[in-house]
């Protein structure tokens, strides 16, 4: 499904140009709204469409294989944490769907790790990475091989 | 020629890419380096970029070492199986021994994880596999990364890598342009870490017209991952191990859990179990490796494939039993809705309800990646503790190129890291980087104005190109001076298909094909001198073409040297039909000369430093 654009509900914003992973998504200087201009370049990812302040982005299944009349929505709500999908079947069959999109207040619990605990000293000559070996919740060490064992199974 | 401002930036760290292994570079970086100046850039917004743009409904790699789930030694006999007896296992079990402490912190920063409503662990799809509600998976990883860099730069690719000029082969940074300002960028590096996309679109794809875009792997995941080094005369490894997907017919919908978690399986328009039907026939071709379990992919795939040319497709996948379970329906759309919105488009469209129709499978155009099921990449160094002398070189993913490190997609040998292994690449790599500056291994770098200049030049040539030719033509796309990146890339695309083994020949080659597809590909690396592009967003789709044919350049050759069918189901040499493990049993590595142009070839050793037997573990 490519996506394309309604002239009547877009303010010409710019979110989708700014999220569109493909390049694709950009303003038309004489309508000065967003379309698609590479629709053979869009992966139906639903970046724009997500993003969309509007909901002025809608896709239509890709012409060489998807017959007319069906439709694929969706409301992604970060206050609320959650995106929510309406399925509609060329021949009107109704699905819909809500899935969590995050469990967290956005961002808060990502370290700024230029303020975290420096590492000790040394580490840096050893295997391990951040938050390790406690993150690996073994109360273990990281594991490793014993190099004796490569001798055996070698092939050339 | 344009009048573009030239933006210098110098930095301690660059990281070229900005999907799940550049975000875990990004991230990684600053916890050792606290003091050094961290750069990350991106081609598109590191918010929804790379291969996981879209989502993901599944964390394919986590061991659970904590519950005795899993060890790494366990992923590393399944990864080696699946790919048939060859990969880096020092790689791979170092990237499995950390990724449990990445997909916690994923579960830390609120990245919704299913869980076992029983155990209370995380819910497993598969032995390896946990289900999540991904649809954010990227902006929160992105979130860590923006955390962590000095900048962030979007919209810019990188086309080149800088060298220095003081010491051979070592990396001096990139430089690429803007595709909004067209400005160019310089980007002076200690190290750099290529964390860029695996290369779709080099085989023709199935989908034709407006759905050319819908190939499994994303459109924009353009072999930037091995051409940038390959161009600096980096060792390459594994190239000719394209990945063939089975999928759900044109969305190419994820099959992981339908099979895994919903128990669906795959039947003849018959009805007939046809895998099974194969067997004598798969082992006359690779011997004992059919009695392994799991059934590599590839194998799977060549049953499959037998089985359409012999007639008997389409080959559906059950679902109608599953879909009956309300909850079991739920998970099988929201996976698609998760991961691949189109799968949904196309059943919505074809009324296809799989709860009273088995929809249809297909089997992909090929793909060259080095996270997924596959482990094309460059050839880098293993981590110290692990690595036998072959491959080790003093930094843990660093390729041969000094100061020049790679994570995800660029990595070779390392398979099955996926989205959770990539990211946990990025970070060993990034660890590796900051050791690199720390132990001075980078103080003189010395990249020179001319250098910089020199790029620059030969960046904006495609704008150049059409800005001439274009005078010469009344309208239209049809020029006798220049041709159009997408023209380009449907040429690319008709020769890797017809000549290397995409879907037209069923995946079949030959020495004398590969041969003739070198040839052709050499013409199109010299027509693509005169590629045109009209606006910065065209010249960002010259540099792909660039990129993908200098990848499928490397791939040809590579297909061309190991004389074998290795991966039946994946390519077939028909040649040489058979596996060849006397012959065989190695891994596979090209070098560029970039002075010359010209590949040569080399076997390397395969080290099976982890014993067949599986240990087992007592579940906790």
């Amino acid at each position: 499904m490519s996506t394309f654009v309604y002239m009547t509900k877009c303010d010409g914003c710019g979110h989708c140009v700014d999220i569109c992973p493909s390049d694709i998504m950009h303003i038309d200087p004489t309508t000065r709204r967003a379309v698609n201009i590479e629709p053979n370049m869009c992966w139906e990812c639903y970046s724009c469409v997500k993003a969309c302040p509007n909901e002025a982005i809608d896709a239509r299944g890709y012409a060489d294989f998807a017959p007319m009349g069906h439709s694929v929505r969706v409301l992604r709500e970060e206050e609320k944490g959650t995106i929510s999908w309406r399925i509609k079947f060329r021949n009107g069959t109704e699905k819909n769907f809500v899935s969590p999109i995050t469990t967290k207040p956005w961002g808060e619990y990502i370290p700024k790790l230029a303020e975290a605990d420096l590492p000790n000293q040394g580490e840096i000559n050893s295997q391990i990475l951040y938050s390790e070996p406690e993150g690996l919740n073994t109360k273990k060490e990281l594991p490793t091989i014993n190099k004796d064992s490569f001798k055996k199974g070698v092939y050339y | 020629m344009p009048k573009n401002k030239t933006v210098y930036e110098n930095c301690d760290v660059l990281v070229v890419g900005g999907g799940m292994a550049g975000t875990g570079a990004t991230f990684e970086a600053r916890h050792w380096g606290r003091d050094l100046k961290i750069i990350c850039v991106e081609k598109a917004n590191i918010d929804r970029s790379g291969a996981v743009a879209q989502g993901l409904y599944a964390i394919n790699c986590y061991m659970g070492m904590q519950w005795g789930e899993n060890q790494p030694e366990d992923h590393v006999r399944y990864a080696r199986n699946d790919l048939m007896g060859l990969v880096r296992e020092d790689l791979g079990y170092d990237m499995a021994r950390h990724v449990d402490s990445t997909v916690h912190m994923f579960d830390e920063w609120g990245l919704p994880m299913m869980r076992n409503e029983e155990t209370g662990r995380y819910q497993r799809e598969g032995k390896w596999q946990i289900m999540i509600h991904g649809e954010s998976y990227k902006p929160i990883v992105a979130e860590a990364a923006k955390k962590s860099a000095d900048k962030i730069y979007n919209r810019i690719m990188i086309t080149h890598l800088l060298m220095d000029e003081t010491k051979e082969n070592r990396v001096g940074g990139a430089v690429g342009f803007n595709m909004r300002t067209g400005n160019y960028h310089v980007f002076r590096a200690k190290t750099v870490i290529v964390a860029a996309g695996g290369a779709s679109h080099i085989f023709k794809p199935r989908a034709v017209g407006e759905g050319m875009g819908r190939t499994w792997y994303a459109p924009w995941s353009n072999g930037s991952a091995y051409a940038l080094p390959i161009d600096v005369g980096a060792k390459m490894t594994q190239m000719e191990n394209r990945i063939v997907l089975c999928r759900f017919k044109d969305g190419y919908g994820p099959v992981g859990a339908y099979f895994l978690h919903l128990k669906t399986y795959t039947q003849n328009a018959n009805g007939e179990n046809y895998e099974k039907k194969w067997y004598d026939q798969t082992k006359e071709l690779v011997g004992e490796y059919i009695d392994h379990h799991p059934t590599p992919t590839c194998l799977r795939n060549h049953a499959f494939i037998q089985e359409v040319m012999a007639g008997r497709g389409p080959i559906h996948m059950v679902t109608k039993e599953a879909f009956q379970d309300p909850h079991l329906e739920t998970i099988g759309w929201e996976n698609f809705l998760g991961m691949t919105v189109g799968q949904a488009v196309v059943w919505a469209s074809q009324n296809i309800d799989p709860k009273y129709q088995n929809p249809e499978l297909t089997t992909s155009e090929p793909y060259v990646m080095g996270s997924h099921a596959t482990c094309s990449g460059a050839w880098v160094s293993g981590p110290e503790d692990l690595s036998p002398p072959e491959y080790f070189w003093g930094y843990n993913r660093m390729t041969t190129v000094e100061g020049l490190f790679g994570a995800g997609d660029t990595v070779g040998g390392s398979a099955h890291k996926f989205s959770s292994g990539s990211f946990t690449e990025g970070r060993l790599a990034a660890k590796a980087a900051v050791k690199y500056i720390q132990d001075q291994k980078a103080e003189d770098i010395d990249v020179s104005e001319k250098q910089c200049e020199n790029f620059r030049e030969i960046i904006y040539k495609p704008l150049e190109n059409y800005k001439v030719g274009r005078n010469e033509i009344t309208a239209g796309t049809v020029s006798p001076s220049y041709i159009l990146p997408l023209q380009g890339l449907q040429r690319l695309q008709k020769i890797m298909d017809e000549y290397v083994g995409g879907i037209s020949f069923n995946y079949m080659t030959n020495e004398n094909t590969l041969k003739r597809g070198l040839e052709l590909l050499d013409l199109l690396k010299e027509d693509l001198e005169h590629v045109g592009a009209e606006d910065y967003h065209q010249l960002m789709r010259a540099w792909e073409l660039k990129h993908r044919t200098l990848t499928s350049q490397c791939v040809t050759e590579h297909t061309l040297f190991r004389e074998e069918t290795r991966w039946p189901g994946y390519y077939y040499r028909g040649d040489h039909m058979k596996l060849d493990d006397e012959n065989w049993h190695c891994l596979t590595v090209s070098r560029r000369d970039p002075k010359t142009g010209k590949f040569t070839m080399e076997k390397m050793p395969v080290y099976h430093i982890i014993d067949d037997e599986e240990k087992k573990f007592a579940a906790s």
